[in-house]
């Protein structure tokens, strides 16, 4: 079998242990949580930390907690704990959903919130031995210096893989952050950049420590992924929609797309043309044809990039019109070809 | 017999080896661990076409923990292949490497880690050579050599058969349909990753453990290989984790393993990763086909005329044989009168590919099933109808001198249509030409409709409904060498205890051939299955079996286990006889007691009864022997194909395909299957599901495939195959013809029912929204693109839209024999 690299296991017992760790390594540290994405990655070479700095005997970072002003999840909560709470199943349905469509049930008892939402982004010339990277010569994100998926390119176009960022940066989430050097909190989106290696916007030494979700007054969510199978896979488009309804008109509207570039991808002026409408399968279908604007899928992932961009619009349509309660024969959580 | 003359035969019972494997006491290769052992690893080409100039093992060898570092010029200089007529493998590549995966050098360590760490400081000096990554590119390159051997550039085997006159017969049809399909390749995905442990000891002679299908095989060709007599070699086969073809000839892995053992002194694992079992592949041959087929109006087929083209990988394996099963069990299903066939296996460089469940039969039986649904639609008949009226006679020939014992594939047909509800449904789904009235237009509801405010759209997802029927051989009628030994030899030796051991070459790669082993012992001698101890193949202490291939271990083995069991019994009743004071002939063995039935309160225990046979005969060890009838044509070529009997499927599935998304959703698959009989019905449906299972992922998902060189993704997530969520429900029908040849009357189960299940689904789906996709597998893409044809007006298909330029050679001209009677079987070999 392929295995592990030599490496050192620190086991803080508080964030601030963890951010100082981290600071105190430098780069050759990685934080590590449930461990489903990391280790494999360990074992084909795309990560060579020295150190890991364990979060799982760190007690504040687990556990959902409600109040008047929001939800507070912690960061180290398992992706099965947030799908099976109950408050948050009645809030965030998308956000329920979508850690449930995580990978397998399995990974699903030892993955994070906090991991999914930080997980490396994803490329089929990336995520690969290291025997078969240096064949087919080594790319950018990892002992190279060109994109293979498009060569003339001066950056990298590994692919966001989060199921649940997408419903995140819809819900309105925010962050907060604990480093060596202090806490702060900002809305999700500024966890994110636009580049397939420097996908996070956060200092190493930072820890996810909460994801903080704002009342659920008047919201409804959903979400729908596409993945070849019904388990295991990654989404390869996932579609996350948030709408806050008076009677059947839209009030507020966020609409974005998980899967189609290094970072989740909002389809501002899809959700824009939402606002203060009556949903009708006619305005569906407009904002759905504006979403599938910004997916600009490269051919890196399973199936055919054409076909991804494709079915985006069909996704959102049917994403809408779940929010809106209109029944449509499509599936309401999950596609499965 | 019937059923109720039997006491084991027919019992759903669970395998003998069912416990140890699910608790996790089951010991495959990779669980063995030997005192001293130590770890190889075999560093792999980065090229997919080279010359290697150089190899410096050096920083390797400085590695501390490293036991030895060795290259192809540390191997005796032997090529070998598991085939006679292919010797063209080394186990370390001497001068070229001809795909990304090649093995060029191996390392011995204390570890995993530090073998692994060693490889990657092996440097190899490649003069890279163009890579050909499809038959289009290596014929249209005849300049570059993949080998230098075969029937022409890069052309491995060119086969071209003729039985009857074809152009008359097609001249004479109402309807000549000509069609154009591919397969696309894949691996067989075993759940146990290749592993060998090899010792060989201070004394000279070398012990193999492996996870392989053919111990036998394995075993001459390492007497070859390591110059070293075969006499000085054991060959045992561990538990195998799956097998599926992919574990049916020797690997580099095992020689390897054996040749750091000699030169350590120490044992040596060599365990495979997953990427390295999509290197060793000898998985499914990608194939391109063209086939014309001639019928009369109401649906006989008059003649059918066949080109295949393989694309065969970088090396022969049993690619000679894959290329004529391609064309040679297609006219083993239906009434065929005339038969034409031409094929070419052609070298790239990709791992090579061999035989996977069905060896070559998946493709063609894709092909001719499709087009059998489209000449019934042509025809205005019902595709279930036609096949019923043209399925093969029993006891006769077929055109290329085949010959078809019993069939029950009417039955099978007629079952499914009838669970599946298959003439309601057809036409509730159906309707192809409504549908493609309305289409484009329903979405407001359809004409005459009160406009209402939110109209219910109609539902994306269509149904459908298709049907595909086939056959597969219970084993080859001819060993991969030539000889008149037999297939398959079992010892039965019993025990004072009352037990019972059964040693026998036989490996149990899952199907349950241990089980089969036991069952039938235990039928003739009237005791339990648990009082059976089979012993498997062990190159040293069983009777050669030749191996887990072909669907040919329950048939052969069992029919050498039935023999062993039945000189042991009469021995035994002849002793007992004389004790009881009566005839022999008045004797049965059945709950563990041998006596006469009218008198059983002094039936002597079956213990006892050994004894007493022990005591007049001394050791009671009996041996059977098993060679299947000698069918083979009296052609160049006629050694493919025959086989002792043949088994039957048919299959209707039932789906959903989203036109949106172009999705396909199974949602039930019937399928009967004609298994002579069911020895043990649980197992016989256990092979039916996972056969279903694999056509499913071949049809829908599975695809070997390659980008800038290299496989694109060899790992179990990206390689997509479907899990459990994906499998349908799967409603199971046993047909039993009670087959002459057969032990008990059983035929084959575990490789025939994938065949039907992927032209089915290809049906089912046309059925479903009048596309045709010619090609597995059937992506969403594909459907989407099939369907945006079809909104423009143009042939609504997504299949292959070119041939090769190939010039197959004159064909071997051969009468046909269809519709002569079988010939008797009048004595079979080794028989008392």
């Amino acid at each position: 079998m392929i295995r592990l690299p030599p490496f050192t296991y620190l086991a803080p017992r508080t964030v601030d242990d963890a951010a100082r760790l981290m600071a105190e390594h430098g780069r050759d540290a990685m934080l590590v949580a449930g461990g489903t994405d990391l280790y494999p990655n360990m074992k084909r070479r795309q990560f060579e930390p020295k150190v890991l700095v364990g979060l799982r005997g760190i007690r504040e970072l687990r556990g959902v907690r409600g109040s008047a002003g929001g939800w507070t999840i912690g960061a180290a909560t398992t992706l099965s704990a947030v799908t099976a709470h109950p408050g948050i199943a009645r809030d965030f349905p998308a956000l329920a959903t979508a850690a449930g469509l995580v990978s397998s049930p399995q990974l699903q008892n030892m993955g994070t919130i906090g991991g999914n939402v930080c997980v490396d982004t994803r490329c089929n010339y990336y995520n690969q031995s290291y025997e078969w990277r240096k064949a087919i010569g080594f790319c950018m994100k990892k002992d190279g210096d060109i994109c293979l998926v498009a060569p003339g390119s001066s950056r990298c176009w590994a692919v966001s893989s989060s199921d649940t960022a997408p419903v995140l940066w819809a819900l309105g989430a925010r962050v907060r952050l604990i480093g060596a050097g202090g806490e702060r909190t900002v809305p999700l989106p500024a966890l994110y950049r636009d580049d397939g290696i420097e996908y996070l916007a956060k200092r190493p030494d930072e820890v996810v420590a909460d994801i903080l979700l704002p009342p659920a007054e008047g919201w409804r969510s959903a979400y729908l992924k596409l993945r070849r199978r019904g388990s295991f896979d990654f989404p390869v488009l996932g579609v996350a929609v948030a709408a806050r309804m008076d009677g059947d008109i839209v009030r507020d509207a966020r609409i974005v797309l998980g899967a189609v570039a290094s970072l989740p991808r909002p389809a501002e002026k899809a959700a824009a043309a939402l606002v203060g409408q009556r949903v009708t399968r006619e305005l569906i279908a407009r904002v759905a044809d504006l979403a599938a604007g910004p997916a600009k899928p490269l051919d890196n992932t399973d199936f055919t990039h054409p076909y991804r961009k494709k079915v985006t619009r069909v996704f959102v349509a049917r994403a809408l019109a779940a929010v809106a309660g209109l029944r449509d024969g499509g599936a309401t959580s999950e596609e499965v070809a | 017999m019937t059923k109720s003359d039997f006491a084991v035969i027919g019992q759903p019972l669970p395998k003998v080896d069912a416990w140890a494997k699910v608790v996790g006491e089951t010991k495959y290769a990779d669980d063995l661990f030997l005192p001293r052992m130590v770890y190889g690893k075999l560093h792999r080409s980065s090229h997919a076409h080279a010359r290697i100039r150089s190899i410096d093992t050096a920083r390797a060898r400085a590695v501390p923990g490293v036991y030895a570092v060795i290259t192809g010029a540390d191997l005796p200089r032997v090529k070998f292949g598991i085939l006679p007529v292919s010797q063209d493998e080394e186990a370390l590549c001497t001068e070229k490497v001809r795909m990304v995966g090649d093995a060029v050098a191996a390392v011995a360590a204390v570890d995993e880690e530090t073998a692994e760490q060693a490889c990657r400081l092996i440097e190899v000096d490649y003069e890279p050579l163009p890579a050909l990554m499809s038959v289009f590119d290596a014929l249209a390159h005849p300049e570059v050599r993949i080998h230098e051997y075969g029937d022409g550039p890069n052309v491995h085997k060119s086969v071209a058969l003729q039985f009857g006159d074809v152009d008359t017969a097609l001249t004479g049809a109402d309807l000549v349909r000509e069609d154009v399909f591919f397969f696309e390749g894949s691996n067989h995905l075993p759940m146990e990753q290749h592993a060998a442990v090899a010792h060989w000891g201070s004394d000279g002679k070398l012990t193999l453990w492996s996870s392989t299908q053919t111990p036998h095989y394995v075993h001459r060709l390492l007497a070859k290989v390591l110059d070293t007599p075969a006499a000085h070699i054991r060959v045992i086969a561990t538990p195998v984790g799956g097998g599926f073809g992919g574990k049916t000839e020797p690997f580099a892995h095992e020689i390897v393993a054996c040749q750091l053992s000699k030169l350590t002194g120490r044992p040596v694992k060599i365990a495979l990763t997953r990427e390295e079992v999509f290197y060793t592949h000898r998985g499914r041959h990608p194939v391109l086909m063209w086939i014309k087929t001639g019928f009369t109006k109401q649906g006989d087929i008059t003649g059918c005329h066949l080109r295949t083209w393989l694309d065969g990988g970088a090396y022969g394996s049993y690619g000679v044989a894959s290329t004529f099963y391609t064309g040679v069990i297609n006219p083993v299903t239906y009434k065929m009168p005339v038969y034409k066939f031409e094929a070419a296996r052609i070298f790239t460089n990709k791992p090579p590919c061999g035989p996977k469940r069905g060896h070559g039969t998946p493709q063609p039986r894709f092909a001719l099933e499709c087009q059998l649904d489209k000449a019934a639609e042509q025809l205005g008949l019902d595709p279930a109808e036609m096949r019923r009226r043209i399925v093969a006679e029993p006891f006769t020939k077929t055109a290329n001198h085949l010959t078809i014992t019993t069939i029950g594939l009417g039955e099978c047909i007629d079952k499914v249509v009838e669970a599946s509800g298959w003439r309601e449904k057809r036409a509730r789904f159906g309707g192809t030409a409504a549908r493609a009235a309305v289409s484009g237009g329903s979405r407001e509801g359809g004409a005459g409709c009160t406009p209402v405010v939110q109209p219910e759209p109609p539902s994306p997802k269509k149904p459908g409904i298709g049907i595909a029927c086939s056959a597969y051989l219970t084993g080859a009628g001819t060993a991969i060498y030539w000889n008149d030994m037999p297939h398959s030899g079992v010892i039965t030796r019993a025990d004072r205890s009352g037990g019972v051991a059964v040693l026998c070459g036989a490996t149990d790669i899952g199907q349950g051939s241990d089980s089969v082993l036991a069952y039938l012992t235990a039928e003739v001698l009237g005791i339990e299955p648990k009082d059976v101890h089979v012993h498997p193949a062990d190159t040293s202490l069983t009777p050669v079996d030749l191996g887990s291939y072909s669907s040919r271990v329950t048939l052969m083995c069992g029919m050498a286990a039935i023999q062993a069991a039945e000189r042991l019994r009469a021995v035994i009743f002849q002793a007992v006889a004389q004790r009881l004071e009566v005839s022999p002939t008045s004797l049965v063995a059945r709950e563990r007691k041998v006596g006469v039935p009218d008198d059983w309160d002094r039936a002597v225990p079956f213990a006892q009864a050994v004894e007493l046979g022990e005591a007049i005969h001394g050791v009671l060890a009996f041996p059977g022997s098993y060679a299947p009838p000698k069918r083979a044509g009296k052609y160049k070529g006629g050694g493919v194909g025959p086989s002792p009997c043949y088994s039957y499927s048919a299959c209707v599935v039932e789906l959903t395909v989203d036109e949106e998304t172009g999705q396909v959703d199974l949602g039930n698959v019937w399928i009967a299957h004609d298994v002579g009989r069911a020895l043990n019905p649980l197992l016989v449906e256990g092979q039916v599901e996972g056969s279903v299972y694999m056509g499913i992922g071949e049809a829908l998902m599975e695809e070997q495939v390659f980008r800038k060189n290299l496989h694109k993704q060899p790992s179990m997530l990206e390689y997509k195959s479907p899990t459990t969520l994906e499998t349908p429900e799967i409603h199971t029908i046993l047909v039993e013809t009670d087959d002459p040849e057969g032990p008990f009357g059983a035929k084959e189960a575990g490789q025939g029912p994938l065949l039907p299940v992927i032209p089915a689904i290809a049906n089912a789906i046309y059925h479903a929204l009048a596309i045709r996709i010619d090609e597995v597998p059937i992506t969403p893409d594909k459907i989407l693109k099939a369907l945006e044809l079809k909104r423009l007006g143009k042939p609504a298909r997504v299949g292959p839209v070119k041939l090769p330029l190939f010039t197959f050679k004159e064909p071997i001209v051969v009468e046909s024999a269809f519709g002569q009677p079988a010939d008797a079987v009048v004595k079979r070999p080794f028989a008392s």
